[in-house]
């Protein structure tokens, strides 16, 4: 039965730079690269020392909270440098590349002849336990765990992101296959939300609950899909997977290989053919933007303009990333920029600015702050992006108080940080809304778990 | 332009961190804003930002209320000269006002932002765009010829107590011009009301009476004034209070621009509406039967358009705001016909609505609240 998402909050923001639907390879990176930052919470226990040789899919390390769960090298090469910063916290893990991957092999199995438990110890043995994440909290789901339900979103509405129909319409029995295993970790529903404005490629998935989702962006957010379809209460537990995550999965059971090969989007205004390439894991963001770029003074983002992180040409891409945008930089001063209507260029979701007569215009878009931080004033614009059934401002004060029962009561456990994503974007004050709801969670997950 | 960013860059090096007199940057920084948008990028959270920022919002406040004050500079000067001369001409009348005017402007940002950027460096924090709001909204809610020395002591007392005194900016719970108008009220009640204060020069010429429309009718008399005089505000009263026309067009900018709240304006009109047509079907005095005229006089205009909807002091969910926005209308008209002391009563509606805006809010939320923890209690009972 499929259960229609309508939102209406929410902004869809038209960006110069979106890529086109063609698929092109990209010269293998030298060095990959495993950051652990980019697991929440996770604190690395080493398995291998620099300089050892890994096969690709090899464990590197695991979690000290969590020992089961184990990361694995997404290539084959040798570790050449573990990269500390203060206390001796490991910030970088890089691999240095052979040119042709050889793979732990692990076997091809059927997930429909096995059992929860035994689908369940493949996946943390073999390194794809990390694709699949908790909310609330958003972090990698603990292992002994069992969710109401899980969620795979294959509509990503963000402005400039990779579009999932384009990503894996080559893949889509490794989809099935990833549903297939998913389908055996809960005692409940898998839920696959897609775009509803196009005829999707996994109308034909079966094994889950399809839902079809139309607004603005967020409705593409798993969390906003999550409030709509089955919402979560104080104590329970649900995990969501991204859609190509879910196809190295399948490939895991397929193939019995871990197998990161992923495609993403090069988009962004300061790209010069904005396009999907097919990468690895952790690659060399020097790899995958060299040559392509229209300009020097530009911000690199390893996700999408609201969510993603800021990554330079010598960094690698993020575990998680599906799309690199990349955007100008704003390090310039506007004379009397602050005037109302001043910047016809600028979007703003005011209708202080000129942008609210231009509906159907793209803008290009940089990292400007365009102001200063300031205290909250300004009321209920908050609200006009926020879909779910909270009062964010509400919510983010109680938030910055540390005023767990509050936080509570006003529904934290329903929010991921993505979803203040566009109040990060819209609000007058400039307050930074997605690191205040991550600050919060972490208090959470410490206070209550 | 280089020439000017650089120079004003080597003005501001003794003040950049580390330095000499970095304690001082807020002061220097909320000067160099105001020409430039700083070149500041996003560290955190969403890469892009929103164009708008609070110097925008609050400015198209004060554009808002420039129509308002301009026809009030011309009216202070209008009401005094038109009882002691046959014609007025409208640039005499302009430059009558505003030589009362814009002293009282000078005065109320002088000394307030002299506060906020003192209260910026103590605490160490950028100066809030704030006050360029509420130091021009204070001398419009006041009488013509309140000394400057009592207008400098109101916005002392406003911006001290009623919002440093909380955190500043954001955390005030009274909205600040009114709370300066109430000190000025309180302290110095023969400067703010009587019959002898509306009029520029009606307490030391004796040819010029003052008396505002309000007033006259608490005393029992007619209003002296036909409907056209009341809205387009060729009345005596506070400063920018009297012309609902010019008021509506700042209202109409503050709704469109969307940086006022219109929940809070449509539904403070209906509250002074529902209580004067409540009134004027009882019809014991003057005042009653005054009707809806009511909507036409005093400061319900401009309070609601300018300062009910300060969102600071406001209730802040959009429901919250009906009821806030309603209730203030409808307070107004109530002590302004029961107690003709206070024949203004939209002041006093106001703070005593900003008192409650956060009880108001509270059971808005509360309403989110329960249903969380209906569904809650509901997934336990099928577990």
């Amino acid at each position: 039965m499929s259960k229609d998402i309508r939102i209406k909050k929410g902004l869809d923001l038209k960006l110069v730079g979106e890529a086109e639907a063609k698929v092109d390879a990209v010269s293998r990176s030298q060095v990959y690269s495993i950051k652990p930052s980019d697991f929440h919470k996770v604190t690395p226990k080493l398995v291998l020392k620099e300089g050892a040789e890994v096969k690709a899919g090899e464990v590197i390390f695991y979690s000290k909270n969590d020992e089961a769960v184990k990361f694995v090298s997404p290539v084959s090469g040798k570790i050449n440098e573990i990269k500390r910063g203060e206390k001796r916290v490991i910030l970088e893990i890089n691999i240095l590349a052979d040119a042709q991957d050889t793979f732990v092999e692990h076997g091809k199995k059927n997930p429909k002849e096995l059992s929860a438990d035994e689908v369940k110890s493949h996946l943390l043995a073999s390194g794809c336990w990390p694709f699949i994440k908790q909310r609330p909290y958003d972090v990698v789901a603990t292992s002994t765990d069992s969710p109401k339900a899980i969620f795979i979103s294959a509509y990503s509405s963000a402005p400039l992101s990779a579009d999932v129909e384009v990503a894996l319409k080559d893949k889509l029995i490794s989809f099935q296959a990833g549903v297939d295993v998913l389908a055996k970790l809960t005692q409940g529903k898998v839920h696959l939300s897609v775009n509803g404005k196009t005829n999707s490629i996994f109308s034909f998935v079966s094994g889950v609950e399809l839902h079809k989702v139309f607004g603005p962006h967020p409705s593409g957010n798993v969390g906003v899909q999550i409030s709509k379809i089955d919402p979560i209460n104080a104590g329970e537990r649900v995990w969501v997977v991204a859609p190509q995550d879910v196809a190295i999965i399948g490939d895991l059971f397929l193939t019995g290989k871990f197998d990161a090969t992923k495609v993403i989007a090069l988009t962004g205004s300061e790209v010069s053919k904005p396009q999907y390439y097919t990468i690895r894991i952790g690659a060399q963001i020097k790899e995958i933007v060299s040559g392509k770029l229209a300009s020097d003074n530009v911000r690199i983002v390893s996700g999408d303009v609201f969510t993603g992180d800021k990554v330079s040409v010598g960094g690698n891409l993020g575990y998680y990333a599906n799309t690199v945008t990349v955007i100008p930089e704003g390090n310039q001063y506007r004379m009397f920029g602050w005037m109302p209507f001043a910047g016809a260029n600028k979007h703003s979701m005011q209708r202080t600015a000129l942008s609210w007569l231009m509906p159907g215009k793209k803008y290009v878009a940089d990292t400007n702050l365009n102001g200063e931080e300031r205290a909250l004033v300004v009321t209920g614009e908050m609200e006009k992006v926020m879909p779910l059934d909270i009062y964010p401002m509400q919510l983010l004060k109680a938030c910055l108080a540390n005023d767990i029962d509050k936080m509570e009561s006003l529904g934290i456990y329903e929010v991921a940080p993505e979803d203040f994503a566009l109040i990060d974007y819209t609000n007058t004050s400039k307050l930074e809304a997605q690191v205040i709801i991550r600050e919060a969670l972490d208090l959470m997950i410490n206070e209550v778990g | 332009m280089k020439f000017l960013r650089d120079k004003i860059d080597q003005i501001k090096k003794p003040f950049g961190k580390g330095e000499k007199l970095e304690k001082f940057a807020p002061a220097v920084n909320a000067l160099d804003t105001f020409l430039y948008v700083p070149n500041h990028t996003t560290k955190h959270g969403a890469h892009i930002r929103d164009a708008v920022d609070l110097k925008r919002t609050m400015i198209t406040v004060v554009l808002a209320l420039l129509p308002a004050l301009i026809f009030g500079t011309w009216n202070a000067g209008y009401q005094s000269l038109i009882q002691i001369q046959e014609t007025v001409p409208f640039m005499d009348a302009l430059i009558h006002g505003a030589w009362k005017v814009i002293p009282m402007i000078a005065v109320s940002y002088g000394v307030g932002l002299g506060i906020e950027f003192y209260f910026a460096i103590v605490r160490g924090h950028e100066v809030n765009e704030g006050y360029l709001v509420t130091g021009l909204l204070i001398p419009m809610i006041m009488p013509i010829d309140l000394p400057l020395w009592m207008l400098a002591l109101s916005v002392i007392f406003a911006v001290i107590i009623g919002k440093e005194a909380f955190g500043g900016t954001g955390m005030n719970i009274l909205n600040p011009a009114l709370t300066a108008r109430a000190f000025a009220f309180f302290a110095y009640p023969t400067y703010m009301s009587g019959d002898k204060i509306w009029v520029s020069d009606a307490s030391t010429t004796d040819a010029i009476s003052g008396e505002t429309i309000l007033g006259k009718l608490a005393a029992g008399q007619e209003a002296g004034y036909d409907m056209w005089s009341m809205f387009a505000g060729t009345i005596p009263g506070s400063i920018s209070e009297t012309s609902v026309l010019w008021i509506l067009v700042g209202a109409a900018i503050l709704v469109i621009t969307g940086v006022g709240s219109w929940r809070i304006i449509v539904s403070g009109f209906l509250g002074a509406a529902v209580m004067a047509f409540l009134f004027s079907i009882w019809g014991a005095n003057p005042l009653m039967d005054f009707g809806m005229l009511h909507l036409l006089v005093g400061g319900l205009a401009f309070g609601i358009v300018f300062m009910a909807t300060d969102p600071v002091s406001a209730a802040q969910t959009n429901r919250g705001k009906w009821i806030y926005g309603f209730l203030i209308g409808f307070f107004s008209i109530l002590i302004r016909v029961f107690n003709p002391a206070y024949p203004e009563g939209v002041m006093l509606a106001i703070l005593l609505l900003n008192v409650f805006a956060p009880t108001i809010d509270h059971y808005v939320v509360e309403g989110n609240i329960n249903r969380r923890k209906k569904r809650v209690a509901k997934q336990l009972k099928t577990a």
